[in-house]
Order: structure tokens, then sequence, then C-alpha cells
């Protein structure tokens, strides 16, 4: 631009990066409003994430597979320390625990049919188990979260397996809240709560305070349940070398470790975005953990937190983790999101891509909401096949990239298949900056 | 009577006896014996038998119980009857901490006093302590009847929903949005009739009662503190 006032040329306007228009609006909106802004969706600034590790394919060092003629497993069992009936997956992609209440019955029956034609596990959420969703999913896992809505021994016994809910990557140290828009009839009953009104799920369990409580509370259930499911423990993505040492004393047969690229229903977008870890830096301290307990293989990690891609789940697996659970991903699969509906979501002062007050119970893809009219647009059916399509591509990529690097299972990639593209990705991966055979911080070095 | 020798078997035989039991079993009244504060005893029972444990027991004896009345016959660890969807649990000395914590139904007894987080996050339970309570008690109870015929500790009733809270004594301090409520006819029923079943030496006029003011339950700034 040209001040042509006087002839002389003047500097361009420069908008700041740190008033960015973004920070801006939310300083004008919470000027308005007093309050902090609630959404779901997790965490939207760019982290350090998978994107910045690359994988080795072999030449001559290594010898590579042939795609799609020579075999490469898929398969992962989960609960083999100490439970009678592990769960036997075909593919090491799992359906993270999100609520009925939070997702529409529709949602939840659609996620069952997914993971049920694609051979892998859903998990319940804060909110109890619904008979759609045990009826849709072959393999469920209930969860055990600080609320215990709908909470009772008959669910315990119909699950495959526990899931002690004691952190989220989303919001480490955070509780929950569905607010009362989202309240139905059937939700409130399910929650022994009045119709309408907000409801807030602890941030800590009422009935344990420490991991020598966590103990015993697991004996309590593997009483109550037989000692047949597996229990897991799943802890936010903050301290996790340490998190998952005492899940591990706890007992836990499988550790499930969710980075702060996690999705959540509603929470404040302060925490959201400022709490946590990325899950590219907890993965390598939960392993290492197991390996200090000598139990990595035996206690399995599951690994969450922004995953999309076949590329995530074979990076998450060279690093060290049994398989991955997918949330978001999973609802822009059943069509979250989906510029289909960009009319509607302009109407909410939005964009296809961009909506996240799931709270509000305004989903226009009837996906986060209990509005019967808006469930109306979603088809379980369709959503459960296109769920199937994404699971079933992210495996066959896994596979391509785990074959490239000669393994014959995915279980056997290992960081050593890995380079780092950026030295914030090296030093939180402990995977060497490609082209070097260094990390910041690597023992033996005086970095 | 059917006993179960926690000295000669382990728990987990003790429990799947237990849980063997049908709703339509002859075998009605057991003992268990040598309990030595074992945790979990006599969770996760879903049968109308009757259980007395003689002795005190650790963590969560008789969690999520339904439909068996069981009588612990000394003290009782923490989270004892947590989660208990129907029956009974009568404890003739004190609680420990959580005691009925997310109970569902059912009534439980403490001849006793309760430590701190009686009732917590109830959710249908029906509480009669005859001794007092501790500290956050009932914080975020949802539903259900917490009855102390003696004194409760501070912070009664956090963050409270929609259970009533009924104390005979002092009340240390209330917690957010707690409040104390009219004791209407339809109270002193419920009460009388709490009381009864707990063979409680009290009478329901002597009681206040004590509830939410309902200030937390939409999602405002003025709730911020």
């Amino acid at each position: 631009m040209t001040d042509t006032t006087n002839g002389a040329p003047r500097t361009a306007p420069i908008q700041s990066a740190t008033f960015s228009n973004p920070v801006n609006a939310e300083i004008r909106r919470a000027a308005a409003t007093g309050i902090y802004d609630i959404r779901g969706g997790g965490a939207k600034r760019k982290l350090p994430h998978f994107d910045d590790l690359l994988f080795l394919g072999a030449s001559i060092s290594r010898y590579p597979l042939e795609g799609y003629r020579e075999k490469c497993g898929t398969s992962v069992t989960l609960g083999t320390r100490f439970a009678k009936n592990p769960i036997e997956l075909d593919i090491p992609i799992t359906i993270a625990g999100m609520s009925f209440g939070a997702l529409s019955g529709g949602a939840k029956e659609a996620l069952g049919r997914g993971a049920t034609l694609a051979g892998t596990s859903t998990t319940t959420g804060d909110g109890g188990m619904t008979n759609e969703e045990r009826g849709h999913s072959n393999k469920l896992v209930y969860q055990y979260l600080p609320s215990r809505y709908g909470m009772n021994p008959d669910d315990l016994r119909r699950a495959d397996a526990i899931e002690i809910v004691v952190g989220q990557g989303a919001k480490p140290g955070g509780g929950g809240m569905l607010l009362g828009q989202k309240i139905s009839d059937r939700v409130a009953e399910m929650r022994n709560l009045p119709k309408g009104i907000d409801q807030r799920s602890a941030c800590r369990h009422p009935d344990w305070t420490g991991p020598d409580d966590l103990e015993i509370k697991i004996l309590e259930l593997r009483e109550i349940t037989g000692w047949k499911v597996p229990i897991y423990i799943k802890v936010g993505g903050a301290r996790p070398y340490f998190d998952t040492t005492l899940a591990v004393k706890a007992g836990a047969d499988v550790v499930v470790l969710d980075g702060m690229q996690g999705g959540t229903a509603a929470t404040q977008d302060v925490f959201i975005e400022n709490v946590g870890q990325p899950i590219l830096a907890c993965i390598r301290e939960a392993v290492r953990a197991l390996q200090d307990l000598g139990l990595h293989r035996e206690v399995q990690l599951v690994v969450s937190g922004g995953i999309r891609t076949g590329a995530d789940v074979a990076k998450a697996m060279a690093m060290g983790a049994d398989a991955v659970a997918i949330g978001t991903a999973a609802l822009i699969a059943l069509g979250d999101n989906d510029p289909k509906w960009e009319a509607d979501y302009n109407a909410l002062g939005t964009t296809a891509g961009a909506y996240d007050d799931w709270h509000e119970g305004k989903d226009p893809a009837g996906i986060t909401t209990q509005d019967p009219e808006l469930m109306k647009r979603f088809d379980p059916i369709e959503g459960g096949r296109r769920l199937n399509n994404y699971l079933r591509v992210m495996t066959l990529e896994a596979q391509t990239i785990a074959r490239a690097c000669g393994k014959s299972h995915l279980h056997n990639l290992e960081p050593e298949d890995l380079c780092a593209l950026t030295l914030e990705a090296a030093a939180m991966a402990k995977i060497p900056l490609a082209g070097t055979d260094w990390y910041p911080g690597k023992p033996g070095t005086s970095y | 009577m059917q006993t179960l020798d926690l000295a000669a078997i382990e728990l987990r035989e003790m429990n799947a006896t237990l849980h063997s039991q049908a709703e339509t079993t002859n075998q009605t009244a057991w003992e268990i014996v040598n309990p030595k504060g074992a945790h979990a005893i006599a969770c996760g029972i879903d049968a109308p038998i009757e259980v007395t444990v003689k002795g005190s027991t650790g963590y969560y004896c008789a969690g999520m119980n339904k439909q068996a009345t069981i009588n612990i016959k000394g003290s009782a660890g923490p989270g004892v009857a947590e989660n208990m969807m129907s029956g009974k649990v009568v404890i003739e000395g004190d609680a420990s901490q959580y005691a009925g914590a997310t109970g569902h139904g059912g009534l439980l007894v403490i001849k006793g006093n309760a430590s701190s987080r009686c009732g917590i996050s109830m959710k249908g339970i029906d509480i009669v302590v005859h001794g007092n309570i501790g500290h956050m008690s009932a914080f975020m109870a949802q539903s259900g009847n917490l009855v102390v015929c003696g004194d409760a500790g501070e912070a009664l009733g956090d963050s409270l929903y929609e259970a009533r809270l009924f104390v005979r004594g002092s009340v240390k301090s209330l917690g957010a949005d707690c409040i104390e409520k009219e004791m209407r006819p339809e109270h002193l029923a419920i009460l009388a009739d709490l009381l009864e079943q707990a063979d409680a030496d009290a009478e329901p006029e002597e009681f206040k009662r004590y509830g939410s003011a309902r200030q937390l339950y939409t999602f405002k700034i003025d709730n911020a503190y």
C-alpha cells in the first residue's frame, strides 16, 4: 500500500503475529461476554507431530517386502497380563471413548458398526453403556470414569474390557461438562440427573485418591467381573513416564496414553491449547517406563491424540505402541464437519472444518447432538460403512509403509525405521535427526 | 448357614461362590469368617441372600451390591457399598472414607461413625449414619437420602444436585450451593421410614434438611469463585 497524500512511500500494514486476528477476536469475545470460551474438538494450534518424522525405507541394508503380495500382519492382542479373556483385534486401530450424550445414539451405533466391520473395538464414554452400542460392537470397552454416570455391575460384566479413565489428553487434570442443552430425557435418566441442567464430570475419582488406592480398586473390579476382562488405565499425556509406571504398578493390563491433540466434547479453550504434551513427546517416555519395568509388550500401550493416517499409526507403533485409538478422526469419517452442510455451519457462524461448539447440541451433521430433527440427518448404517472404509485405508497405508521397511507385521516396526525432520521432533521422539545419528538429549552426548 | 473361611480359601473362591448364587437359591444365609481386613469382600453379589461378615473389612466391601443383605460385624474400610444398586448393607462399627460412594440404590446403615466423603456422588442410594460423618460428604450427590443422626463435618453437600441431606446434630460448614431447606411433611415421612429401617433411635422432628440451592445448575459467570 502506498500513501499518496504527499507522494512518499509508506510501510505496508503488518498484522501482529502476537495479536493475530484469531487472538484479537477472542479478546473481543471475552470482553463482551465475561466468560472463557468452551468448545470441543481438541487442540488447533500447530504442535510437533508425526508429520515431523519420516520412515527410512529399505534399500540394501534392509530388505523390503513386496507390496500386496507378501503378508504384513496387523492383529493385536490387548490385555495379556492378568485377564482370562484378552481382547483380540484384527487391526491395531481402536475407537476411543466418546459418550452417549455428547454423541447421538445414531453416531454411537455407527461407531460400533464400523469398528465391528473392521475387526476392532469401540469404547463407551461418560454416560454409560447403551443397548444399541453393545449390540453393534463386537468388542466393547466400558469406561469407568470419575462421574460414574450409568455405572452398574451388569454393564461391567457385559463389557469386553474396562478402561479406568484417570486423564484425557485434551484436559489432563480437568473434568467434563455436558451442558443442559444436550440433556434429553434419555440422557437424564441414564445419568440420574434432572433433564436440562448442566452435568459435571468430576476431575478426580470419588472413591480412591492415589495409586495405592487404585490398585485396590482394580482388585474390586476384577473380583466383580471374575478376572475375565482386561483392565485398561487411560492417562492424559502430561508426565508419561511416571503415570505409566504407576498405572502398571496399580495393575493395568493396558495403558492408554492420550496426547494433547486428543479431542474432547467440551472444555475450556485455554485448557485445550495450554495443558498437556503432544503425543509425540509422550510415547517414548511411556515405552521407557514399560521397558524399565521389564513389561514392554506384556502390558500393552495404546496411544491416541491426533491420529489421522496409516502413517501416523505406523509411526506410533515404530515408537513402541501396540495399538492406537482414534476419536476426532472417526467423527470426521462419519461425516462431521462435512462441506455438504456448509450453509448450516455458516448459519452457526462458522464453516465446515472449523465447527467445534459441540456442547451446544446444534451439530448440522446430527453427530454431536441430541436434537431429534438433526439426528435424522445421520444414517448409522452409512456412517458405519464409511468408518469401516476409513479404518481399512489406514491399515493398508500402515502395511504399505511397514513392508517398505521390511516388516512382516506392524509390530515389527522399530525406532530405527524412523528419522526426524526437525530438532524438536528429534528431541521429543528420541529419533535421530535426518542425516545424522544424533538427537538432542541422546545419552553420551554433551547436548 | 454356609460358612466361608478366608483363612482357608482365597478371596477369589469366596466371591466366585457368592456370585454363583442364583435368584432361586435356597442357600440364603452365608457367613464369612476371618476377614481380617481383606479388600473386596462380598463385592458384586446379585442374589437375594444374607451375608454376615464376622469382623472388620478392608476397601470396597459389598461394592456394587444387588439384592443381597450384607451385615458387617465390625468396621468397614474405604468405599464400603460403593456404587450399590439395591439390597442392604449394615455396618455395626465405623466406616472409613467414601462409604456408599456413587450408590444407585439400596440402603446403607452405619451404626458407628463415617469418615470423609460419605455418600460422595450418590445417585439414589439411601444412607443412614447413627453417628457422625466427616468432611466433604455428599459432594456432587445427585439423588437419594443421606441421614446423619450425629454431626456433619466441613463442606457438607458441596456442589449438590438433587440428593436430600438430613442432619440431627451440627454441621461444621455447608459446601458450595448447599443450603438448609424447609422440612415438609413428605420429608418427615421419608425420614421416619429410613430411621425405622435403620433401627435408629431418633425422631424425624429433630433433624434439619439440606439441599441444593440450584444456583450451579446452569453454567454462568456468576457462579465462578
